[in-house]
C-alpha cells in the first residue's frame, strides 16, 4: 500500500475557493460594464480593459520582484482593475489609468503583503491619488449618450455639484430620478446606473459572497441624515441616494473582505461610519463627494471596530457582581 | 420549555449558531448491521476513554474467557477493559493506535471458542448506586466517539438540579450511520435504557434528538414513545435540523432546551445530561444479560472501500481486518480515517485495533483526499460566521503564531471542541482546527511554567 496521506481533521471541505469568490465579484461587475458601454460608449470597455491588463501585469511583476508565489490566479488583481475603471470618467486619458492601477496594485496592496493584507481598498487607494493628482481630468463628466452623436460634450455640472447648492427645492437643471436610477448623468463609469449596481449587490448577496449588513447600513444612513439635512423632503433625498459613488462604493468598495469588520456588529459601525462621514463631506466640506474618503478612513479604522467588536465566546455568562460586592 | 409541538413531535427549541451545511454520504443508511467473524487475534489498548488509563490484570500465558475483566484502574474517571475474544494472552506491551500514541495493551489469541466468562450474569440494580457500578463494571464508555465513561456522565452530585436526559441520535457527521442502525433495529433497547436511567436517576424529561434527515428513525422512535403508559408521557422524539454540528454536547442542550452550557462547564451544570443513542441501548442490553462492552457497530465506508456497510465488531480487532471483511479497498485508498469526515483521525496505516469509541472506518481516493493549498486568508470572516462557539479562528490563529496566551484566553479558545466548522468552510483552505491544538499548547505551556 502506498503511503497514507495524514493530516488534521476535519477532512471534508466546502468546495468555496478565493478564485470563486472573486469570479462572482466580476460576475456581479458585468452588469455595470455593460451600463457603462450604453451609457458612455465602446471607451468605457476600453479602460476597463486597460486597468485589469495593468492590475494583473503590476501584482504578477511585483511579486516576481519580491521573489513571492504568483498570485494573479486569485482574480484578485482584476476585480481591482475594473472597480478602479469604474471610478473614472470616460474621457480619462489611458496614462493616467496606469499611474492609478500602479498606486493601486503595488504601493496598497502589494507593499502591505498582498491580498488580504492591505488596510486600504486598493481600488479606492488608486482613485484617491489620480483624484489629487489628476483633479480636472478626474472630474471632467461627459453627458450621457452624446457618444451616439459623435460629439463628448462636456456636462457643466454633476448632480452632487447642484445639489451642493440646495435651498429648499431641488434645481430643475437635475436629470429626473428616473434618468438618475438608470445610469443617464454624468459621473464615473460604473457609478452611475443604479440598477446596474443593485443587480450585481443582489447576487453577491443570494450567492452569500457579502452580507446585506454593510450596504444597507451606509446607504441607510446616508438616507437618514439626507432627509434631515433636506428638511423632510424625499425628492432630495433620493437624489443625494441615487448620486455620486453612493452606491457603488456601497455595495462593492465597502464590502471588500480585507478592509471591513468580519464581526456582524462590526459590519453594522462600519457602514454607519460610512455614512455618516460620506454626509458631512457631501454637506459641509469643499468637495461634492464623499464616499471614497469615507470608506477609506473606515478602513483605517477596521481593526479597533473588531476589537471592540468581537462577540463572547457561546455560553460567557456576564459577570454580575454579587450583593457583597456591590455593597463594597 | 416551550418548544413547538407538531404531531407529538417536538421541534428544536433554539437553532446552532453558525456551523456548516455537509454533504451527509449516509451511503449505508437502509443496511442491516452485519456481524463480523471474530478474528484470530485483538489487541486490548489500556485507555478507551478519557481518563486514567486502565493496568492490565492479566499476565502473558493465561487463559481468558469472553466478557472477563482483563484491565482495571481505581481511578473514578475511566472504565475496565474486557476480553472480547476467548483464547491465550500472547502479549501485553505496548501498541500503536489510531492517534498514533504508544499504549500499554493486552493482545489475545482467540482460541475459536468464544466460551463466556462465567461471572457474567444480570447484575442486580434496585438503586442509583447500584445501577452506577453496573455500568461503570459494564466498561460502558460513550460510544458517539469521544469516549467518556459514562458512569462519570450520570453520576449527578448533589445539589445539582438535572431534570433533562437528552438521547443524542443527531448523528451529524458524514458518512456514519451506526446511531441510525441503532434506532432503526434496536429502537425496543433505547426505550429500556432510557426507562432504566428515568427510574433510578429520576429525570423529569426525556428529550431523544434526531436530526431532519433521518425521518424514518423519527417514526420509529415515536412508534415506541407512543406505545408507553407508564412513564407519565415523558419520554418525547425531537427533531433537529440537519447542520453540523448539531451533535455536539453544548449545541445539543442548545437545541433540546435552549440553556447555554458556560465555558468550562458541564451540561449537568445547566441541568442537562447528554447521552448517544447507542450507549443508552447498551446499557438495556447489559442490566439484561450482563456482557459487558466487548463488541461495537462500525460504519465502513467512503470512496475507496469496496462494499460500504455497517459491521458489529469485536472491539480489539484490527482495523485491516475489518475493511477486509467488507470487500477491501475497490481504489487505491490515499486516506483512512477513523471516526468521521470532521472530527476523525487520519491513520498512519490499518494496523490498529478498533477502540470502544471508534464509531467509524473511512477510506478515500487520491482525488478525495488530497489537501488543497493553503493560501493566505483574504479576512472574509466565513470561519468566524462558521463557529458555533462565536469564536474568531483567524484572530486566535495570529494570537497562536505569535504564542500570545494571555490574548488566547481572552479570545476563547477554551471553548473550541475542535469540530472542524472553521476549516472546512475557509475559502483559502488554512488549516485552521490545526492552529486551534497550536493555540491550546501554547495556553498549556504557558500555564505550565
Amino acid at each position: 500500500m502506498k503511503k497514507l496521506i495524514v493530516s488534521a481533521s476535519p477532512h471534508a471541505r466546502s468546495n468555496e475557493t478565493v478564485t470563486g469568490i472573486m469570479l462572482d465579484v466580476i460576475i456581479a461587475l458585468v452588469p455595470s460594464l455593460i451600463c457603462s458601454v450604453v451609457i458612455f460608449g465602446f471607451r468605457s470597455l476600453l479602460i476597463t480593459a486597460v486597468c485589469v491588463a495593468c492590475c494583473v501585469l503590476f501584482e504578477y511583476l511585483a511579486r516576481k520582484i519580491m521573489k513571492r508565489d504568483n498570485t494573479i490566479g486569485d482574480l484578485s488583481a482584476v476585480v481591482t482593475g475594473m472597480l478602479l475603471a469604474f471610478n473614472m470618467p470616460v474621457s480619462i486619458p489611458l496614462w493616467m489609468c496606469v499611474v492609478g492601477c500602479f498606486f493601486a496594485i503595488v504601493v496598497v496592496k502589494q507593499f502591505f503583503g498582498g491580498i488580504g493584507k492591505n488596510f486600504v481598498n486598493p481600488a479606492i487607494g488608486g482613485r484617491i491619488v489620480m483624484l489629487v493628482s489628476f483633479s480636472s481630468a478626474m472630474t471632467s463628466w461627459t453627458e450621457p449618450m452624446s457618444w451616439l452623436n459623435g460629439v463628448d460634450a462636456v456636462s457643466t455640472a454633476t448632480p452632487l455639484a447642484v445639489l451642493k447648492d440646495f435651498a429648499g427645492e431641488v434645481s430643475s437643471d437635475l436629470p429626473s430620478l428616473w434618468h438618475m436610477f438608470l445610469g443617464l448623468r454624468g459621473g464615473s463609469l460604473g457609478e452611475v446606473s443604479t440598477v446596474a449596481i443593485l443587480i450585481g449587490g443582489l447576487y453577491l448577496i443570494v450567492k452569500r459572497v457579502i452580507k446585506p449588513i454593510i450596504p444597507l447600513c451606509f446607504v441607510g444612513t446616508v438616507a437618514v441624515i439626507m432627509l434631515i439635512a433636506g428638511k423632510g423632503d424625499f425628492t432630495y433625498m433620493a437624489y443625494q441616494l441615487l448620486s455620486g459613488g453612493l452606491m457603488l462604493g456601497a455595495f462593492f468598495m465597502a464590502t471588500d473582505y480585507a478592509t471591513s469588520p468580519i464581526t456582524n456588529w462590526g459590519k453594522v459601525v462600519f457602514g454607519v461610519g460610512c455614512g455618516l462621514v460620506t454626509c458631512v463631506i457631501r454637506l459641509f466640506a469643499n468637495l461634492p463627494e464623499g464616499v471614497s474618503y469615507a470608506i477609506i478612513l473606515m478602513n483605517i479604522l477596521v481593526p479597533h471596530i473588531e476589537t471592540l467588536t468581537r462577540p463572547k465566546p457561546f455560553g460567557t455568562v456576564k459577570e454580575k457582581k454579587t450583593k457583597e460586592e456591590k455593597a463594597v | 420549555m416551550s418548544s413547538v409541538i407538531t404531531d407529538g413531535i417536538l421541534k428544536a427549541v433554539k437553532q446552532v449558531r453558525g456551523g456548516v451545511a455537509v454533504d451527509h454520504h449516509k451511503l449505508t443508511k437502509n443496511m442491516d448491521v452485519v456481524r463480523i467473524t471474530p478474528p484470530d487475534k485483538v489487541v486490548l489498548p489500556m485507555q478507551q476513554h478519557i481518563g486514567a488509563p486502565c493496568t492490565p490484570t492479566v499476565k502473558v500465558g493465561d487463559h481468558v474467557d469472553v466478557g472477563q475483566v482483563i484491565g482495571d484502574s481505581d481511578k473514578f474517571v475511566s472504565a475496565p477493559i474486557h476480553a472480547s475474544v476467548s483464547g491465550k494472552v500472547t502479549a501485553v506491551s505496548e501498541v500503536k493506535v489510531a492517534s498514533g500514541k504508544l499504549v500499554p495493551a493486552v493482545t489475545i489469541e482467540n482460541d475459536g471458542e468464544m466460551t463466556l466468562f462465567e461471572g457474567i450474569k444480570p447484575p442486580k440494580v434496585e438503586t442509583k448506586e447500584d445501577l452506577l457500578r453496573a455500568i461503570r463494571n459494564s466498561g460502558l464508555v460513550g460510544l458517539g466517539g469521544a469516549g467518556f465513561p459514562s458512569h462519570v456522565k450520570f453520576n449527578i452530585p448533589d445539589g445539582k438540579n438535572v431534570d433533562t436526559l437528552i438521547i443524542n441520535a443527531a448523528e451529524c457527521e458524514p458518512y456514519i450511520t451506526v446511531d441510525y442502525r441503532e434506532c432503526m433495529e434496536n429502537s425496543w433497547n433505547i426505550y429500556g435504557g432510557v426507562y432504566a436511567l428515568v427510574e433510578l436517576l429520576g429525570f423529569k424529561n426525556v428529550i431523544i434528538a434526531v436530526e431532519d434527515n433521518k425521518p424514518d428513525a423519527i417514526a420509529e422512535l415515536k412508534k415506541i414513545a407512543d406505545m408507553d403508559n407508564n412513564h407519565g408521557d415523558i419520554v418525547k422524539v425531537m427533531t433537529l435540523k440537519s447542520k453540523y454540528p448539531q451533535g455536539a454536547e453544548k449545541m445539543m442542550v442548545r437545541s433540546a432546551t435552549g440553556r447555554k452550557v458556560p465555558p468550562g462547564k458541564l451540561p449537568a451544570d445547566v441541568g442537562c445530561v447528554v447521552a448517544n443513542v447507542a450507549s443508552v441501548a447498551f446499557i438495556y442490553r447489559h442490566l439484561r444479560t450482563g456482557r459487558p462492552l466487548i463488541s461495537r457497530s462500525l460504519t465502513v465506508s467512503g470512496s475507496a472501500i469496496a462494499n460500504p456497510m455497517n459491521v458489529r465488531v469485536p472491539v480489539g480487532i484490527e482495523a485491516s481486518k475489518v475493511i477486509e471483511f467488507c470487500g477491501g479497498f475497490k481504489e487505491e485508498p490515499a486516506k483512512i480515517i477513523a471516526g468521521g469526515p470532521m472530527m476523525g483521525t487520519a491513520l498512519i496505516d490499518t494496523q490498529v485495533p478498533i477502540l470502544k469509541s471508534n464509531n467509524a472506518l473511512l477510506a478515500f481516493t487520491e482525488a478525495e483526499a488530497r489537501p488543497k493549498k493553503e493560501r493566505v486568508c483574504i479576512h472574509c470572516g466565513r470561519c468566524a460566521d462558521a463557529c458555533p462557539m462565536s469564536l474568531i479562528p483567524t484572530d486566535i490563529e495570529k494570537h497562536a503564531l505569535r504564542k500570545d496566551a494571555d490574548a488566547l484566553i481572552k479570545a476563547g479558545i477554551g471553548v473550541c471542541m475542535e469540530c472542524g466548522s472553521c476549516a472546512f468552510s475557509c475559502p483559502a483552505s488554512k488549516p485552521l482546527v490545526q492552529y486551534m491544538r497550536l493555540a491550546k499548547e501554547v495556553v498549556r505551556e504557558a500555564g505550565a511554567k
